[in-house]
């Protein structure tokens, strides 16, 4: 293991909402920054603020957005009743975080290709300043409202990035063929793919990536309660390749042996 | 500091030494090693790991797994990498100098019972057996055998000739007519402790969608919601029993561990609760001395099934 998850209080020190009010709601959650040595852009942390009694059972999991020299930057969306409380925070209100957890992202020295799909941009932001040479990194963010609803603006410029705001059914069917021209193309030049959105988004990709032979690795998310591989709720099915004979063509933990997968190592039509 | 430690009494006069009365529950534990970095899982009173069946199992479709208020649902299906992977992988990697380790088995059979309950005897490292025959989430045997006394009484003796020198703790269903009654049945049987409670079969649907949360549509429910039911389960079986009675149900403090015990429990399991934060089970643990001193309660076994009625 190259870090060691801990579990620690962290005090919120800014909530951003992002774009104007619409049925969805955006938010950069800004924690102080906890005592890790390190940590890889595609794991992620398990969130509970202090003041939930024990009305709300679990934690609830996100992806690692930045880590700065003062603070841990969190993206989350509202969906749901855990959310929509964490909506509510306020600076100086205590959370508890556990983490980082699970896989992360390859960085390799060729082309790059990040394919983010809504709330997916998370990650990313992570990925594009731990990443040593940006240049080789591109990006198509599809997404199904207004791009200012996404707090995606400090990272992005440092990028090539192909915005793809998703409308209507013909905007769908653009940006998938998008996605499969950007991937066919990265195949081509021996690069890599990496994509972390809803799972429609990412079957989409798992069926290219099969199909076209380029590594792929996919941050996948599931229902989970502890994020620490211990409930068994938030399962994955591994496919045939999968690289632990033991666990080849079974359901493996997402939390501790995910959230990012190599493609051809699941079996998402299971 | 007070000293917490128990002696569980087994039937067959061996006694279960435990520095504290706090285990983890199976299947909220994972193999133990899931915790380390959360706090030394040598300071627990004893370790139940996850569910083990003779050969891996896979498990139920997903969702198996829901949130619901003061607790969660869940249709997990026993899925573990089969007694083999166990014995090889997991347990030598666990502190079973410090603390006891206990195997939760389930099989589909009286025999497959005797046959797992055969291949752990032999397991120097294992303080004891726990027989689940209360899971609501297999569809073969599972509560089933836990809801029918003869039954239950068969795979209790079965388990028992195989086990050796093991203790051998069942776990009981609470969804029963009259869990005392099941309770009599299993020590009669030769049970050397009794855990309980279980989940409660429970289910959660969406209205929008009109689907159940759980693929499986129904689930077992566990967290603070069931905690009163397991409260009475627990004293029910308590009155009604000479073995030592586990509780399990809820328990998220020192001071639900302490209500447990008041109504006979002498030693108790903690579940969901680590879900919730993987720190509470050593929260528990460190807080419990504290709230005894706090209480003027000098020694735990005293203290058991002191419950004033009237």
């Amino acid at each position: 293991m190259e870090n060691h998850p801990m579990r620690m209080e962290l005090t919120v020190t800014d909530l951003v909402p992002f774009g104007s009010e619409g049925e969805r709601k955006f938010f950069a959650l800004t924690l102080t920054r906890p005592q890790w040595t390190s940590w890889r852009a595609g794991q992620f942390i398990m969130l509970r603020p202090a003041s939930w009694n024990s009305e709300i059972t679990w934690a609830r999991p996100f992806s690692i957005c930045r880590v700065t020299n003062q603070s841990l930057v969190l993206f989350f969306q509202v969906v749901g009743r855990g959310t929509e409380l964490m909506a509510g925070l306020k600076p100086k209100d205590k959370v508890i975080v556990w983490g980082p957890l699970g896989t992360h992202f390859a960085m390799e020295d060729k082309p790059t290709l990040i394919l983010a799909g809504g709330i997916g941009i998370a990650p990313f932001a992570g990925y594009v300043e731990q990443h040593s040479k940006p240049s080789n990194l591109s990006m198509i963010f599809s997404h199904r409202l207004p791009s200012q609803y996404y707090p995606a603006e400090s990272f992005i410029r440092h990028i090539d990035v192909e915005t793809h705001f998703e409308h209507t059914k013909e905007d769908l069917e653009k940006t998938l063929k998008a996605i499969r021209e950007k991937m066919e193309t990265t195949a081509k030049n021996n690069g890599l793919v990496l994509a972390c959105g809803p799972m429609p988004f990412l079957k989409t990709i798992w069926k290219n990536a099969l199909e076209l032979n380029v590594p792929t690795q996919l941050s996948l998310e599931q229902r989970m309660a502890c994020g620490i591989g211990a409930c068994l709720g938030c399962v994955s099915m591994t496919s045939d390749l999968y690289p632990d004979r033991q666990k080849a063509g079974l359901p493996v933990q997402t939390c501790t042996k995910g959230p990012v997968f190599w493609a051809h190592e699941l079996n998402l039509d299971a | 500091m007070m000293n917490t430690h128990v002696s569980l009494k087994a039937a067959d006069g061996s006694t279960l030494e435990l520095k504290n009365p706090v285990m983890s529950a199976s299947g909220t534990f994972g193999y133990g090693t899931e915790f380390m970095p959360y706090g030394d899982i040598g300071k627990l009173g004893a370790i139940i790991v996850k569910g083990l069946s003779l050969k891996p199992r896979p498990g139920n479709p997903l969702p198996r797994v829901a949130e619901t208020p003061c607790g969660m649902l869940n249709a997990v299906g026993l899925q573990n990498d089969g007694v083999e992977a166990f014995i090889t992988e997991k347990l030598p990697h666990l502190p079973t100098h410090d603390v006891p380790v206990i195997a939760n088995i389930y099989a589909a059979s009286a025999e497959e019972f005797g046959e797992l309950a055969n291949v752990l005897a032999h397991e120097e490292k294992l303080a004891a057996l726990e027989v689940n025959i209360s899971c609501p989430n297999v569809k073969a045997g599972g509560v089933l055998f836990g809801q029918d006394p003869l039954m239950a009484q068969s795979i209790v003796q079965t388990v028992k000739k195989n086990s050796g020198n093991k203790p051998v703790i069942v776990k009981l269903s609470p969804n029963v007519t009259n869990i005392a009654e099941m309770a009599k049945a299993i020590e009669a049987a030769g049970a050397d402790m009794i855990s309980c409670i279980n989940t409660i079969t429970g289910m959660a649907v969406d209205i929008r969608s009109r689907k159940p949360l759980l693929a499986n549509i129904v689930g077992g429910l566990s967290g603070p919601a069931i905690k009163p039911v397991a409260l009475r389960c627990v004293w029910q079986v308590a009155q009604a029993v000479q073995i030592p009675v586990i509780g399990i149900g809820g328990i998220r403090s020192a001071k639900d561990v302490l209500e447990f015990m008041l109504v006979g429990a002498s030693a108790v399991q903690v579940g969901t609760a680590s879900f919730t934060d993987p720190t509470t089970i050593f929260k528990i643990i460190g807080d419990l001395p504290v709230l005894c001193e706090e209480l003027g309660i000098k020694n735990l076994e005293q203290y058991r099934n002191t419950l004033i009625t009237g």
